[in-house]
């Protein structure tokens, strides 16, 4: 069965990790894991791309391009003829959003 | 401006110099479920401008960022506040915070705290987090408290199409419609993690397909039409039910907690192609209806 998750942009670079496991205090999705000398990427399947990892990893040992699996951003994007990637999730803003105009609730992606 | 905390620093209780010091959004479900998690304890919150965004979609915006934590930092003269060098962050600050930039450019280091406030408590007594703490899931309940944003977005295309099928093919076309709506909005939310698949596109598919198969046995049956014309209406159910639920199906990724980028763009093309088919050619089975109802050819 065809899975359009399993393949991201993260990328590891394991011999420029020296073990400080930012990496690993900032992922949702336990996608890394403590190891005895540096980070393990434990579960690269389960990266939704939010680009904590990267931004926190002070040797540049980890790289994705970080952005908002959205659907209804990217599709807005390309219907207005604008790049899907430049897409960005409206989620909480006064503009109307994907997941809730009104703030009463805190929906898990708000 | 009505779900906004002044941003600024704001005291917890009596804190003292040593204190711990904890950063939030300046929503004010995110400020006072802070506060609420840290009843009891001494310290201070240091609001940043998220322009009344909630910390996790406000660090994906940047907007709780490394620069604001930064101003924030230094127009509130914390370092002259408190005797230590270190603010704790929510972990899902962490899309927007650099934290050697932020020790670079105000000298205090950012610890990152557990997901949900709520475990700072037990969090505070190690200062280190379980795997508990750190992972986001997305239960039954945080997925159902979406559906009616879900179903409001989709209400008035829905009562619009029902309207024009009940006059054009009566009452259970219109209630075909409903029930796409309501399967991809309310159902679909519901049910996400027992639909087999990953995607959320063949999930909708698969939904589709059951709610449209009663329709299509419903509509496929009628003993006054004939054969073909009972074919074309089962088929336009089976057309156009599921690619209605699909594409409110994956317009839910934007809700999830753990879809990516790369996932979402490969399933838009993928599917996206294939639910215009279906819905193009169920419209024009439609209309191939429509038409030999007017003409009297059944």
């Amino acid at each position: 069965m065809i899975n359009s998750y399993i393949e991201n942009t993260l990328r590891y670079y394991p011999e420029r990790c020296f073990n400080c496991r930012r990496c690993t205090q900032v992922c949702p999705h336990s996608v890394f894991k403590e190891g005895e000398d540096r980070a393990l990427l434990a579960r690269p399947e389960a990266c939704m791309e939010c680009g904590a990892c990267a931004l926190n990893c002070p040797a540049q040992a980890i790289e994705v391009q970080s952005g908002v699996g959205c659907a209804w951003a990217m599709i807005s994007a390309a219907l207005r003829g604008k790049d899907m990637d430049s897409s960005e999730c409206s989620c909480g803003g006064d503009d109307g959003s994907c997941c809730g105009q009104t703030q009463e609730k805190s929906p898990p992606c708000c | 401006m009505a779900h906004r905390v002044e941003p600024g620093l704001y005291r917890l209780g009596n804190p003292k110099p040593d204190s711990p010091v904890f950063a939030s959004a300046n929503y004010t479900l995110s400020f006072d479920a802070l506060r609420s998690a840290l009843a009891g304890i001494d310290g201070y919150i240091l609001v940043l401008d998220t322009k009344g965004i909630n910390v996790w979609c406000a660090a994906g915006k940047g907007t709780f960022g490394t620069e604001e934590l930064v101003r924030r930092i230094q127009s509130t003269g914390l370092a002259g506040i408190v005797i230590h060098r270190k603010i704790i962050v929510p972990q899902l600050g962490a899309p927007g915070i650099s934290w050697p930039e932020v020790l670079r450019r105000s000298e205090f280091t950012v610890e990152y705290g557990p997901v949900r406030a709520r475990d700072l408590p037990e969090y505070l007594k190690t200062h280190k987090a379980t795997n508990e703490m750190r992972r986001v899931e997305f239960p039954f309940l945080d997925r159902i408290v979406l559906t009616p944003v879900e179903f409001v977005h989709a209400a008035l295309p829905m009562f619009i199409a029902a309207a024009v099928l009940w006059f054009l093919a009566g009452p259970a076309a219109a209630l075909a419609a409903v029930s796409a709506v309501l399967a991809g909005t309310v159902l679909f939310p519901a049910l996400l993690p027992f639909i087999p698949t990953q995607d959320f596109s063949t999930k909708g598919l698969i939904l589709g397909a059951v709610v449209a198969l009663p329709f299509a046995v419903s509509f496929g049956t009628n003993p006054v039409l004939p054969v073909w014309a009972n074919g074309i209406s089962a088929a336009t159910a089976l057309l156009l039910i599921p690619a209605v639920i699909a594409y409110l199906a994956l317009n839910f990724t934007g809700c999830t907690t753990f879809t990516s980028r790369t996932g979402v763009k490969k399933e838009i093309f993928r599917y996206v192609p294939v639910m215009a088919l279906m819905a193009g050619l169920g419209i024009i089975l439609g209309m191939v209806l429509g038409m030999s109802r007017f003409f009297g050819v059944i």
